[in-house]
């Protein structure tokens, strides 16, 4: 009996496993075995473990995954027969998706989502996302970077529908299932046909094979490299492969959205910069023109497209889509002066965005919208968060004293050190254009003093006003929204909106998910996010360290030039 | 202890300090302002106008990776804007803390960003590294725009369409010229040399000649917009009604001036062939301007209107004088940079004063007779109106004299004669604003009454300056002349100019046929194209005798004492002969 049971066991001892480098696979470790223990945790009734110990938890993992990418810093090689890079480009991408996952789960402490989705679930799926995130930008294999792409794109589906009663939630999470499978399916295509005309998986061997086998003008391979710049352009929401994301962005759970906006950025554009600078660079004069014009479509078509949004989720979605746009600069000329300044520049959209999202839960927690103007006056209501909204707003413009000045400028000065200076152009035409709606954002927060246009708008807008600037009351301030909503009929029009999505929010979503009655006998009163008096301590605490951040590391951006540097380690093909 | 950086930086901290003390900010500000003023004082004093250069050099390495220094440095150029810089600044802070409009609305923010707004000014004119000079330029911006829409003019809705039609207009211009300057610095570095923005190493490395035309182009537009120019000039009106006068009188009276500084100071030294290529396009631009704004300041009726239109004439003015190429034209140029700058202090003081005994408005129609009950207005008054019109005896016709006698020389006799209308109009427009308001008739709504206590005190300083300055321009020009003589001459060799007058010394035969043809130069640098192929000293900004090794003036042709810069012999350089 013995013999039979072992006899297959044998036989697995005598297979060949790859060689596990366990310390420098602990981040993506962390990660999971995270996921399994909050998952685990959040199964305890008692509130405060659910609602307090899930978060600390997760939180901690984030935390606990970007310490161990610090420790393995300077290890060199690659994990697990090749599948994974160990390399500063894989160390910088984790700390950055580890440190916007410590945010978002911040952000996610008292948000409807965590509490509908229940929050073991909830932090859980986020945890998923960060280890498919890192996986997907440590890949270095066609197989496992596709394999990083589905762990991380389907717990995000799933988060984005979270807030479960609401109809533009359960819509975000569709509609980004169906789009992002289509792109993923597109990558995937793309990923065969490179296979197909290489032979090969492997980054470098594929490198190898085009560079020896003389392969930059094979139809195949070119068509595989379309195919999968378009799948990876549908994940980094680079236009015209955009359309999905106000949507989604406006329609998730805005924890959800800030770590969305930033952690999958970071994740897809380290793995475009992998794909492109690790296994392409030999067809770069193919696919360099071709980026470049995605690039330029991006960022006038998100600058563009950001100038008309009422929303604000809905403006940063489309300057996110600029922001991809001006990412792609770095990608384009092919250098490591490029890789770096896209680096460069990715961690300080991530830090800029967090400034800006945290912002917009704070507001959304006591104003129960992410209106823009439910920003009016906010210098006044509250002053950190408008001034830390402020700065990242700014940063995203790219003013001097933020990092995304430093960042821009060192995309510019790489794209005309390779002969790129029409995209350099393109970008700051962006940003000019840019100008015109951040400023009108932060012209809101601010505006004061002068006189009224009508007497009557005065008298109204002074009591809703000057009550909300009293005591920060957040009703007072939606009273004062609603007033104005009668006056004019611009705002009436918005006002028009708030009301069929609360009628949305009844009973005619219960049917839409079948699930949802058991939910609703779990938490029976929280359909609507009702406006909250409190303010939103950990929001406005990630906003400010943020917005600390912006301006730090704008006036002295050399410590962050410096680790950035270490890139050019993981791309030695490159000049 | 004399460091740069803390004039650049005091102005922030001060304004840090002023948050803290909520609302006493003002005792904070004010006091703060004045040891600016002082500091800035004893920079100027320290400066030593024999040694010429940069002086007082600070030099750090900023962002490393990108080539950016940190590096500051005096010249002849920016040490009187530098005391423009914190006179206009003092005279605002001083105005606003008398105003209970800012002292009652979050005064610490607003000297606060007062501070930013200094900060950026004198670090755009003390940066000695083109990037600092782009980053602090286009900085400077963004606390105007905070101040217009927190405590500006204006209906309020009106007023966030106003203001940012300003600042994206003016946006447009400054990212244009980011993505210049970052072209010249990436292009004059030689292939495989580390890249650096420093001026002097641009300057030295040369931007190949083929890229200066739309390098200056971006530069051109980013100065004009923001001077403004003519057909440029779209935010200017809605911009000058939706900031508060004491604001205004900083960002009319210096900010402007950075960008006359900024020609005179980056394009004509980085840009020679650029300049020479395209400098008759802008200084066409400018005499438009000069024309079309007096007309039009003429003819308004409000008077917030008048000085927003004459200062457009103004600084076409300074235009001019900036690309003449001349010492004389540049001189004049920064000279009069000061004293329009010392002007529209006073002049935004004015408007409000009368407004403020017109029931409030700024409009024409509603003034006059304000000097029935207040002569000593009126006397302040005139001595701001004539030095506004450029009455021979100011120092404003000083500057004015200079630039139309560089135009004459440097560019063409008809062309100085057509801008010279400009002055005419001058008179036209600043007469007539002086009449209609506090001559004539009594205005409906005008409530004649003299200054109180503290509008007098902020009115006779200004003024008091002005008179002073119209006794004594000299003191200007002669620490600015060498500096803006350095500045001028490398385009002024690039227009072939030193070879045509002097064509037999020897020692600029060398550098003059190098510049005319590039091939030509008997001693030129195999490969090197135009003004690249003269090495510069990068002590004195000189072109070298390629066989003597020693500096030349490119006016005289004589060599030149490498350390100073001055000749070595006694003859007069042309066109400093006063």
């Amino acid at each position: 009996m013995s013999a039979s049971i072992l006899a297959p066991l044998a036989a697995l001892a005598k297979l060949e496993t790859p060689d596990i480098d366990w310390a420098g696979l602990s981040p993506l470790l962390a990660l999971s075995v995270g996921a399994v223990a909050v998952l685990l945790l959040g199964l305890f009734r008692a509130r405060a473990v659910r609602e307090v110990l899930v978060p600390a938890l997760s939180f901690a993992v984030f935390v606990a995954s970007i310490g161990l990418a610090i420790w393995q810093w300077d290890e060199r090689g690659s994990l697990v027969g090749g599948a994974l890079a160990l390399d500063p480009l894989a160390m910088i991408g984790t700390i950055a998706v580890g440190a916007s996952g410590a945010a978002a789960a911040l952000l996610s402490i008292r948000s409807l989502a965590a509490r509908e989705a229940s929050h073991g679930e909830f932090h859980s799926l986020l945890l998923v996302t960060g280890a498919g995130m890192v996986l997907f930008l440590s890949a270095q294999n066609l197989v496992s970077s596709f394999l990083g792409l589905e762990l991380l794109s389907i717990p995000l589906y799933v988060l984005a529908a979270t807030e479960l009663r609401r109809r533009r939630s359960l819509e975000s999470g569709m509609k980004y299932l169906i789009i992002g499978s289509v792109g993923s399916a597109t990558l995937l295509y793309g990923y065969a046909l490179i296979f197909g005309a290489t032979g090969h998986l492997d980054y470098e061997a594929i490198a190898t094979a085009i560079r020896e086998d003389g392969l930059s003008d094979d139809a195949l391979l070119l068509g595989g490299i379309a195919m999968a710049l378009v799948g990876l352009a549908f994940k980094a929401s680079v236009a015209p492969f955009h359309q999905w994301t106000p949507d989604v962005y406006e329609g998730a759970p805005t924890s959800v959205t800030a770590f969305m906006a930033t952690a999958t950025k970071v994740a897809v554009l380290i793995a475009i910069v992998r794909l492109f600078d690790v296994a392409l660079p030999g067809a770069s004069g193919t696919w360099g023109p071709a980026v470049a014009v995605l690039a330029a479509i991006a960022m006038i078509v998100g600058n563009v497209g950001a100038l008309g949004q009422g929303s604000v989720k809905r403006l940063l979605a489309y300057s996110s889509i600029a922001q991809a746009g001006y990412l792609l600069v770095g990608v384009v000329v092919a250098t490591q002066l490029g890789a770096e300044a896209m680096v460069f520049y990715l961690l300080a959209y991530v830090v800029m965005s967090f400034a800006c999202f945290a912002a917009v839960v704070a507001v959304e927690e006591e104003t129960g919208t992410d209106d823009q103007q439910a920003f009016d006056g906010l210098g006044r209501r509250r002053p950190v968060v408008a001034v830390s909204l402020t700065l990242g707003l700014l940063g995203l413009a790219g003013v001097p004293a933020t990092v995304g000045f430093v960042g821009k400028l060192r995309l510019v000065e790489a794209a005309f050190d390779n002969g790129y200076g029409w995209l350099a152009l393109f970008l700051v035409i962006g940003s000019m254009i840019s100008f015109a709606y951040y400023l009108r954002l932060v012209a809101r927060m601010w505006l004061g003093g002068g006189q009224d246009a009508a007497v009557a708008a005065t008298t109204a807008d002074a009591a809703g006003d000057g009550e909300a600037d009293r005591d920060g009351d957040a009703d007072a301030a939606l009273v004062g929204g609603g007033a104005r909503a009668e006056r004019d009929p611009d705002v009436a029009t918005d006002g028009g909106d708030a009301v069929v999505v609360g009628g949305g929010r009844g009973p005619s979503t219960a049917v839409l998910v079948p699930g949802a009655t058991d939910v609703a006998t779990a938490i029976p009163d929280e359909v609507v996010p009702e406006p909250s008096s409190r303010p939103h301590v950990p929001a406005i605490l990630v906003a400010a360290a943020s917005a600390i951040a912006v301006v730090g590391l704008g006036v002295y951006p050399d410590p962050l030039m410096d680790t950035v540097g270490a890139v050019a380690d993981a791309l030695p093909d490159l000049f | 202890m004399l460091h740069l950086s803390i004039l650049l930086w005091l102005p922030v901290v001060v304004g840090l300090l002023g948050l803290a003390a909520g609302r006493h900010a003002r005792l904070v500000a004010v006091p703060g302002s004045l040891a600016i003023l002082a500091l800035s004082v004893a920079f100027l004093l320290d400066f030593d106008r024999d040694a010429g250069g940069l002086q007082r050099v600070t030099s750090d390495e900023w962002i490393g990776a990108l080539g950016v220094d940190y590096s500051l440095a005096t010249t002849g150029l920016n040490v009187w804007l530098l005391l423009l810089t914190t006179v206009g600044f003092a005279f605002a802070i001083v105005w606003s803390a008398t105003q209970d409009r800012v002292q009652d609305d979050r005064p610490g923010a607003y000297y606060l960003l007062l501070g930013i707004g200094q900060t950026s000014v004198l670090g755009a004119f003390l940066a000695q590294d083109l990037l600092l000079f782009v980053g602090f330029f286009d900085l400077m911006l963004i606390p105007f725009f905070f101040l217009a829409i927190g405590w500006g003019d204006g209906e309020r809705q009106q007023r966030v369409s106003a203001v940012l039609k300003m600042v994206v207009y003016t946006l447009v211009g400054s990212l244009l010229m980011l993505i210049a300057a970052v072209a010249a610095g990436v292009l004059a570095t030689p292939q495989g040399g580390e890249i650096s923005f420093a001026l002097a190493d641009i300057a030295e490395r040369g931007v190949p000649e083929g890229s200066q035309g739309w390098i200056f182009a971006c530069f051109a537009a980013a100065f004009l917009v923001k001077m403004p120019a003519f057909p440029i000039h779209g935010w200017v009106r809605d911009g000058y009604k939706s900031m508060s006068l004491p604001v205004l009188a900083v960002f009319s009276g210096v900010l402007s001036k950075v960008a006359a500084y900024g020609f005179i100071a980056l394009a004509l030294p980085l840009l020679p062939e650029g300049v020479v290529d395209l400098r008759l396009v802008v200084l066409v631009v400018a005499v438009i301007s000069i024309l079309y704004a007096s007309v039009v300041a003429f003819t308004t009726t409000d008077i917030r209107l008048v000085l927003a239109y004459s200062s457009i004439a103004q600084l076409g003015f300074i235009t001019i004088g900036a690309l003449t190429l001349r010492e004389d034209g540049a001189a004049g140029a920064i000279l009069h940079s000061v004293n329009h700058g010392l002007v529209t202090l006073p002049a935004m003081l004015v408007v409000a004063i009368l407004a403020a005994r017109a029931g409030g408005s700024e409009d024409l129609r509603d003034m006059g007779g304000v000097a029935f009950r207040a002569p000593i207005f009126a006397a302040l008054f005139i001595v701001v109106t004539y030095a506004l019109l450029a009455m021979p005896g100011s120092a404003n016709f000083a500057g004015e004299f200079y630039i139309l006698r560089g135009a004459w020389e440097g560019v063409a006799p008809g062309f100085a004669i057509v801008a010279s209308l400009g002055v005419v109009l001058a008179s036209v427009y600043a007469l007539r604003l002086f009449i209609r308001t506090t001559h004539n008739r009594v205005g409906p709504k005008v409530d004649s009454r003299e200054l109180s206590p503290s509008e007098l005190g902020l009115l006779a300083v200004p003024v008091l300056v002005i008179v002073a300055l119209a006794l004594q321009p000299d003191v200007v020009l002669r620490d600015t002349d060498r500096a803006a003589g350095a500045a001028a001459h490398a385009a002024a060799i690039a227009d072939g100019r030193t070879g045509v007058r002097d064509e037999g010394a020897s020692a600029t035969t060398a550098a003059g046929g190098a510049t005319a043809g590039g091939a030509a130069g008997a001693g030129t640098a195999a490969g090197a194209a135009g003004a690249g192929g003269i090495e510069i000293d990068p002590t004195t900004g000189l072109p070298i005798d390629p066989t003597t090794g020693m500096p030349v003036d490119p006016s005289s042709g004589m060599p030149v004492d490498p350390t100073t810069g001055a000749p070595t012999d006694d003859l007069p350089t042309d066109g400093a002969g006063r």
